[in-house]
Formats: C-alpha cells, sequence, structure tokens
C-alpha cells in the first residue's frame, strides 16, 4: 500500500512531535517533581543549619558552603587557565602543529569521564600529594574537569569577534596585548562568561569526582584541606540511604534551582555575546 | 568588562572570606573514616563530643571498613572505622573495641518466612535457592543482595554463615547499610544481611531458631555477632586518643546500648 | 617588545597546561593500570568473568558486557529521540517554538546525574519490577521479571541523559548543509519529510554519526546514575531485565578501599575506559573531519 507523500510526512512529524514532547514531558515531570516535594521544605533554617543525625534533621549550610568554596575555587584555577590558553591559541600563534597537539589535548581531557578524573584525583591529589579528602583535591580535579570547556568556549568566543576590531586597533597603535585585553576580551566577554557559567553549572553537578577527592563529611569546613561534602552528594546520600526523603528533595530542590539559574544566565550571557558581536 | 571581571572576583574573595568566618580560626578536624555500620553510631557520638568539648571537631565519613583501614595507612584519616576483626596481614595497627553488633538477616515486612537455618541463608547467598517457595513461602524469585567486598559487614558474615563458598555473582551489591536497607524495604523478593543496629523498618530473620536482639548478642544465643573497632595506625595521637578514651566512657557506651549496640566490654 | 615576549611565554605556559593536565592523568592511568594488565594477562582480564580481587582473580568481562549492554540501549533511546527532536528544530518547528525547546534541551544535559539516578529509582524500578517486568515475562519476551534494577532501567536513565548532545551535535550537523540541497529537492516537488530524510539526513551524515558516538562515549562514561538503577551485579547480563555491573560502576564501588593488586586492577579497568573513549572519539573526530572535507571540497 502506497501512501501519499503528503500523509506519509503527516505521519512522520507527527510521530516527530511525539517524541519530542516526551522528551519536554520527562523534563518538565522530573523538575515539577523535585519542586513538588522539595519546595515547601526549602525553609531559611533549612538553608542556615547544619545537618544532624547524619543528614536526617537540620538543614545543608555546610554543604551550600563546601559546594560554593569547590566550584569557586575550581573555577578560580580552571578560568585564567582556560581563557589564557584560549588567547594563545587564537592571538598568538599561527595554526600549526603546536596548536593541533593543545588542542587534541583539550578534546580529549573533555571526554574523559568524570570517575577517571576522580581516580587519578583520589590516587594524586589525596594521597601522592598528601592533601588529604579536602576541598582543594576537589577543586583542583574538578579544574581540570572543566578546563576543556573554557578553552572551547572561549575560543570560539574570541574567534567571533570580527576581524576589524583588530585592524582597527592596531591602525590605532595598540600593542597586541593590549588589543586582546582592550578590545577582544571585552567583545568576547559575555560568550567567555557563558562558557565560565556552564562550568561552574558542571562543578555543581559533580558528584563520582568530587566523592573521591573532597569527601563526605557532614562538619562545616574551616579551611581548603577540610574535607566537605557537596550539595549533590549530600542528595546521593540522603536518597540512596533512605534517611530522609523530605531533606532529600530539598536538597535536590536547590540544586535544580541553581541549576535553572545557571542555565538562565548562560543564556543571557549568549544572547548578549551575539548581540555584540553580529 | 573589566568592571564585572573585579565584580566576579570581589564575589568570589568575599564568598571565600565569609565561608571562612562562618567556620572560625580552629585547627582541622579529626578524621573518622570506614564502616557504614559504625558510621551513624560515631556520628552520634562525635556530635555529643564535639557539645561536651567546644573547640574540638570530628568529621565521621563511610566508604567501608577496608576503606576506613587504608584511609589509616594512607594517613588520611586518624581514625579507621572496621566493622570486622583485623585480618592477618594488617599488622601495625592499635585497635579498640568500641561496641559490638549483631548481624541481622533482612526481608521485606511482607515476607512470610520467620526462621531460616544458618545453612539455608548459605544456600540462598550461594545461589543455590532461588525461589522463596523452597524456603517455605511465597512463589516468587529471590533477590539477594549482598555489599561490596571492602565491607566489614560482609567480611563478618562471610566468616559467620558463608564460609569458603562464595556469594553467588547474581547478588545485587550495595555500598552501604543504608543502601540495603532502603533496597530490602521497597522490594517484596529481596534478602540481604546488615547491622542489627540499624535494621529498623525490616522483618529480622530468626537464625537457627534464635531471633535477633541485643540481649540475645549479648548472651551469645544469636551467632552471628562481631566487633566494632577503631583502628589506628600505630598509637593514637592525641586527638584521637581523647576521642576514643570519649567513646568508651560509661555515658558514652550507654548511649550506645541505648540505639541498639552491645557494650564493648 | 620585551614585554610582549614575556606575555606570550606565559600564555604558552598556560596553553601547556591543558595537554600536560591530559599528559599526567593519562600517564598516571596506564602506569599504575597497564602492568597487572599484562601480568593477569590481557586475554584473561578482558574475557574472565571471575571478579573476586581480594582472592586476586580479576576478570571484567561482566563489566564489559554490562557496559556495552546499557550503552546500546541508551542509544536506541538517545538516537531516536535526539534525532526527533534535532530533525523538529531544524526543519519543522516555527523560530518561536525552537527558542522554547532549544533551551530545554540544553536545561535537560544540566540535570544532576544523581538527580536522574533517583528518579529512577522512585519511579522507573519498581515499575519495571511490578509492572513491565511481569508483563514482558507472560509475553514470553524475557524469563524472569527482576529486581527492577536492570539493563532497561539504566539504558532508559542513560538514553535521557545523551540525548542532548546527540540533538545538539546533529542540529549542527543539519545546519550545516548547505541550503541549496533543501532548496533544490523541494523545487523538485518534494515534500519537506522526503526532503529530510532523503537528502539532508544523508549530507548531514558524517555529523550525524558523529553526534551518535559522541553520544556513545558520554554514556560509556556516566557513573552515578548507573550505580543507583542497575543493581551491580557481578553476573553478565542474560536479558535487559537482568541486573547489570558496568566499568564505571565497578571502580567508583571498590576505589575506595582497594589496595595493591585490587587498585592496580581498578586503574586497569580505568585503562580499558580510557581507551574505549579515546578510539570513539577519534572515531567521531574523523567521521565530522571527513564531513568538513566534503564540505569544503564541493
Amino acid at each position: 500500500m502506497r501512501l501519499s507523500p503528503r500523509i506519509t510526512q503527516g505521519m512522520a512529524v507527527s510521530g516527530m512531535w511525539l517524541l519530542a514532547g516526551l522528551t519536554l514531558g520527562v523534563l518538565a515531570f522530573i523538575i515539577a517533581f523535585i519542586l513538588w516535594h522539595g519546595l515547601p521544605h526549602v525553609t531559611w533554617t533549612f538553608l542556615t543549619e547544619s545537618p544532624r543525625a547524619m543528614g536526617r534533621e537540620g538543614g545543608v549550610l555546610p554543604m551550600i558552603v563546601g559546594t560554593a568554596w569547590v566550584t569557586g575555587l575550581a573555577v578560580f584555577i580552571a578560568a585564567p587557565i582556560g581563557v589564557a590558553t584560549a588567547i594563545y591559541l587564537t592571538e598568538y600563534t599561527r595554526e600549526g602543529r603546536l596548536t593541533a597537539v593543545i588542542r587534541f589535548g583539550a578534546d580529549c581531557l573533555a571526554g574523559i569521564p568524570s570517575i577517571i578524573f576522580g581516580l587519578f584525583g583520589f590516587v594524586f591529589f589525596v594521597i601522592t600529594l598528601g592533601m588529604g579528602l579536602s576541598i582543594i583535591s576537589g577543586a583542583l580535579t574538578l579544574a581540570l574537569m572543566v578546563l576543556p570547556t573554557i578553552i572551547r568556549t572561549s575560543e570560539e568566543a574570541i574567534r567571533a569577534v570580527p576581524a576589524s576590531f583588530r585592524d582597527v586597533s592596531f591602525g590605532l597603535g595598540s600593542t597586541r596585548w593590549q588589543m586582546v585585553t582592550q578590545v577582544v576580551l571585552r567583545s568576547a566577554m559575555p560568550g567567555i562568561g557563558t562558557g565560565i557559567v556552564l562550568s561552574i553549572g558542571r562543578s555543581i553537578s559533580e558528584t563520582a569526582a568530587v566523592m573521591l577527592t573532597a569527601g563526605s563529611a557532614l562538619g562545616m569546613p574551616h579551611t581548603a584541606f577540610d574535607s566537605s561534602r557537596t550539595l549533590a552528594l549530600h542528595f546521593y546520600v540522603l536518597s540512596r540511604e533512605g534517611l530522609s526523603m523530605t531533606n532529600a528533595y530539598a536538597t535536590a530542590t536547590i540544586l535544580i534551582l541553581a541549576i535553572l539559574l545557571i542555565n538562565l544566565a548562560a543564556y543571557w550571557l549568549m544572547r548578549r555575546f551575539v548581540a555584540k558581536v553580529a | 568588562m573589566t568592571k564585572w571581571l573585579l565584580i566576579f572576583a570581589a564575589l568570589l574573595v568575599a564568598l571565600l572570606v565569609v565561608s571562612f568566618g562562618l567556620g572560625g580560626r580552629k585547627e582541622g578536624a579529626l578524621e573518622v573514616i570506614g564502616s557504614t555500620s559504625i558510621e551513624p553510631f560515631a556520628e552520634m557520638l562525635a556530635q555529643e563530643y564535639e557539645k561536651a568539648y567546644p573547640g574540638r571537631y570530628v568529621n565521621v565519613q563511610g566508604g567501608g571498613s577496608t576503606a576506613g583501614i587504608q584511609a589509616a595507612i594512607n594517613g588520611i584519616a586518624d581514625i579507621g572505622m572496621c566493622s570486622r576483626a583485623l585480618k592477618a596481614d594488617e599488622t601495625g595497627f592499635r585497635d579498640f573495641i568500641i561496641a559490638r553488633d549483631g548481624l541481622a538477616i533482612v526481608i521485606h515486612p511482607s515476607n512470610p518466612v520467620s526462621n531460616l537455618t544458618r545453612a539455608q541463608i548459605g544456600k540462598v547467598f550461594a545461589g543455590n535457592i532461588t525461589n522463596w517457595r523452597g524456603l517455605g513461602g511465597e512463589d516468587r524469585p529471590i533477590h539477594v543482595i549482598s555489599r561490596e567486598e571492602g565491607s566489614g559487614t560482609r567480611e563478618a558474615f562471610m566468616k559467620l554463615v558463608m564460609g569458603k563458598v562464595r556469594v553467588s555473582r547474581k547478588a545485587l551489591t550495595q555500598e552501604s547499610n543504608g543502601a540495603v536497607k532502603e533496597l530490602v524495604r521497597n522490594d517484596p523478593g529481596a534478602i540481604g544481611y546488615m547491622s542489627l543496629g540499624l535494621a529498623h523498618g525490616l522483618k529480622l530473620v530468626a537464625v537457627d531458631g534464635v531471633a535477633p536482639s541485643t540481649e540475645a548478642a549479648l548472651s551469645g544465643k544469636y551467632p552471628l555477632v562481631r566487633p566494632f573497632l577503631f583502628v589506628t595506625r600505630g598509637e593514637p595521637s592525641e586527638r584521637a586518643k581523647a576521642f576514643i578514651d570519649y567513646v568508651l566512657s560509661p555515658p558514652a557506651q550507654k548511649l550506645l546500648e541505648q540505639e541498639g549496640l552491645v557494650r564493648a566490654k | 617588545m620585551r614585554r610582549e615576549k614575556i606575555i606570550s611565554l606565559c600564555l604558552l605556559l598556560a596553553a601547556l597546561s591543558a595537554i600536560s593536565g591530559l599528559a599526567l592523568i593519562t600517564a598516571f592511568i596506564f602506569k599504575e593500570g597497564l602492568p597487572i594488565m599484562m601480568r593477569a594477562g590481557l586475554g584473561k582480564f578482558v574475557l574472565s568473568s571471575d571478579w573476586y580481587p581480594t582472592e586476586g582473580e580479576f576478570g571484567i568481562f561482566p563489566m564489559i558486557a554490562g557496559s556495552l549492554a546499557v550503552t546500546a540501549g541508551a542509544m536506541v533511546i538517545g538516537v531516536v529521540f535526539g534525532l526527533a527532536c534535532a530533525v523538529l528544530l531544524t526543519q519543522f518547528a516555527p523560530p518561536r517554538l525552537v527558542a522554547v525547546v532549544k533551551p530545554s534541551i540544553e536545561l535537560l544535559a544540566g540535570i544532576p546525574s544523581v538527580v536522574y539516578g533517583f528518579m529512577g529509582v522512585i519511579i522507573l524500578v519498581p515499575f519495571i519490577r511490578d509492572t513491565l517486568g511481569p508483563a514482558m515475562v507472560s509475553l514470553h519476551l524475557a524469563p524472569d521479571p527482576g529486581p527492577g534494577l536492570s539493563v532497561l532501567a539504566a539504558s532508559i536513565v542513560l538514553g535521557i541523559m545523551v540525548l542532548p548532545t546527540i540533538t545538539s551535535i546533529s542540529v549542527d550537523a543539519l545546519q550545516a548543509v548547505p541550503r541549496s540541497y533543501r532548496e533544490g529537492s523541494l523545487a523538485l516537488g518534494a515534500t519537506e519529510w522526503q526532503t529530510t530524510h532523503r537528502v539532508l539526513l544523508r549530507a548531514g551524515r558524517s555529523g550525524i554519526v558523529a553526534a551518535i558516538i559522541l553520544g556513545m562515549g558520554r554514556a560509556v562514561g556516566e557513573t552515578m546514575a548507573v550505580i543507583m538503577v542497575a543493581g551491580n551485579t557481578l553476573d553478565v547480563p542474560h536479558s535487559i531485565l537482568a541486573p547489570v555491573r558496568t566499568l564505571t560502576s565497578n571502580i567508583a564501588l571498590e576505589m575506595g578501599y582497594a589496595a595493591g593488586d585490587h587498585r592496580k586492577a581498578l586503574f586497569a579497568t580505568g585503562v580499558v575506559l580510557f581507551v574505549i573513549i579515546m578510539i570513539l572519539n577519534t572515531i567521531a573526530l574523523a567521521v565530522s573531519r571527513r564531513r568538513a572535507g566534503k564540505a569544503v571540497a564541493r
């Protein structure tokens, strides 16, 4: 039976809309489910207290602090290195073997599973370098993980800056470095910002690598050498061990809201960037 | 754009400073790492310890008994928690028995089976009996739940029940007592083993006719009992000794008893 | 001029950090893992089903089978749903919907893996154990319903997780197809759907293949969600309802306490993972470069 092309198209497109609808439905369901169960429990007390009885009671303040530290340090370390790499690749050399090698290195790094980073971080930072299970071990490991993303987005952002900008800058007599910082970076900043913001999102969600390097201590970290539990890991422990479903949902709510905010920020930054260079 | 960069950097630094401030100026916490069976009890005692001695901090983390011993060896932990006796090749440690704990065989509350012999339990976990029918229960496949190899609870189970026989490859592996409990709680066909002191809300199987309880464990009637150890590499440090002394003190031991453990002495 | 030289040098040092980080990790993993693979025998390591590390037996075949099964399942879901979304976004969706759908799919990528795993445990696993499993058994599609923790559960969860990767790279691939292809096809009287599946998908084939392969890489590398829903048995799975352990779960479950040879065996597992992912990534890169080469040649 041969169907007319119009009918085949109708069926195919409806089929695809169904699939897409299911996909979005899953997304909406997950977010709604978590928020529905968790939002009522995200109280000021929850956000400012420490956990008691292994997390059955109390709040998640140390986890928020720990997550902020680990993520903040990781981005603090990775962002300058990543942006510098991108600047080097685009403005300071010609395409050649060296750039191909550097880019290959970054691409490979991007594909490595997070558990291998955890493996490496555990044996290298925690044990060999003697940093122990600590925020700094976690941050260094995460920095390696997000480095490729920052390099890639920064490079794209810098490349998108029109050549005319650079020509004008040189024409006015600037040095290369002046041109890079005053002209290129200024225009590329929202694009670079997107990469950094996405890295923050990735770091917050990361569990496997953090578990093995920053540990899972419940107490408030006082120094960067203290072990600390991140929000994602806390959620994992609470839900896996059935310690407190309400607290688990509340923790997940904080995570989801943070991710929503981060994605919004990245989206907004991207639009600003496109506006600047288009 | 440099303005935004400066603001971002300032926020980051402020974040770090505020976090520092929130914690105050303290020396590092005592790291206690290891058995997930001991973890909840150690955590409870750590909180009491911190209340009794403000300014001292104790961090308790899980990972399993062997992980605790490894952490002690590597210097990551001040004290390792171990829910089994030390093996012959684990030398160079000081170990302190802080309590004893029964090993419970747990099943779903709706499961009609109540009593199993040690031999039966061994056969189930070896994969030789695969349906609850074979144990006098419903017609339902048995889902065997075991622990990771580094678990002290698993070691104790192997020594006390399995002997030389290996656990079936088909057993579902979970990485903590809590995870085992959650799984058994939700699956009517599941059977697992876990710390007696933590097995709330599950049905406990009587072994060879003896129902598991703290009294039965204390009197020796219940056959599956194992020690809870605090382990240090060499002599414990001052801070570690202080915490260990606290845990062995009568009020702390009383607290452990109330929670379902058996006294160390 | 001198200042410029110093700046250039600093930037070069920073640039070398990425490659040196990679080199460090690779060297470490291989240094720790390769010797034991050689000692235990590569064949035995990869093909033996006996994983009893505390007794000195290191066979990772069940985990390789597990990773393969779960990844294959994830690909089925990821490709079907992901490609559908990509085609819709590029060919059939009005711009206003695209502005909603595209960021939503990116949001899907941002949700933490532990949340996906949790949803799997709460909703998917009981459903498979109590409803879908028995239904499949009565339809003779599977020998026993299993505990719900299964290849199927892991595949579904992973499929949703890799979907955004497949969609976004496929979108790039489809958008890179020259407009003339589409216009030419429509001018000849083809419907949009005919254009899509006879012309555009074929033209963007290498990019889409790259998308699938990269999605595969991500599925192979995922750890937390899989630990939560796959069951972690040491048995080679005999049906999609059977529980399974993947290479990544194996490392995560045992790393905390592994010592000596056992730890080296876990590094060796890491080596196997590393090699698999490197191969996948290189293929994806080669495939997409061939596409770029073709486009330029045109």
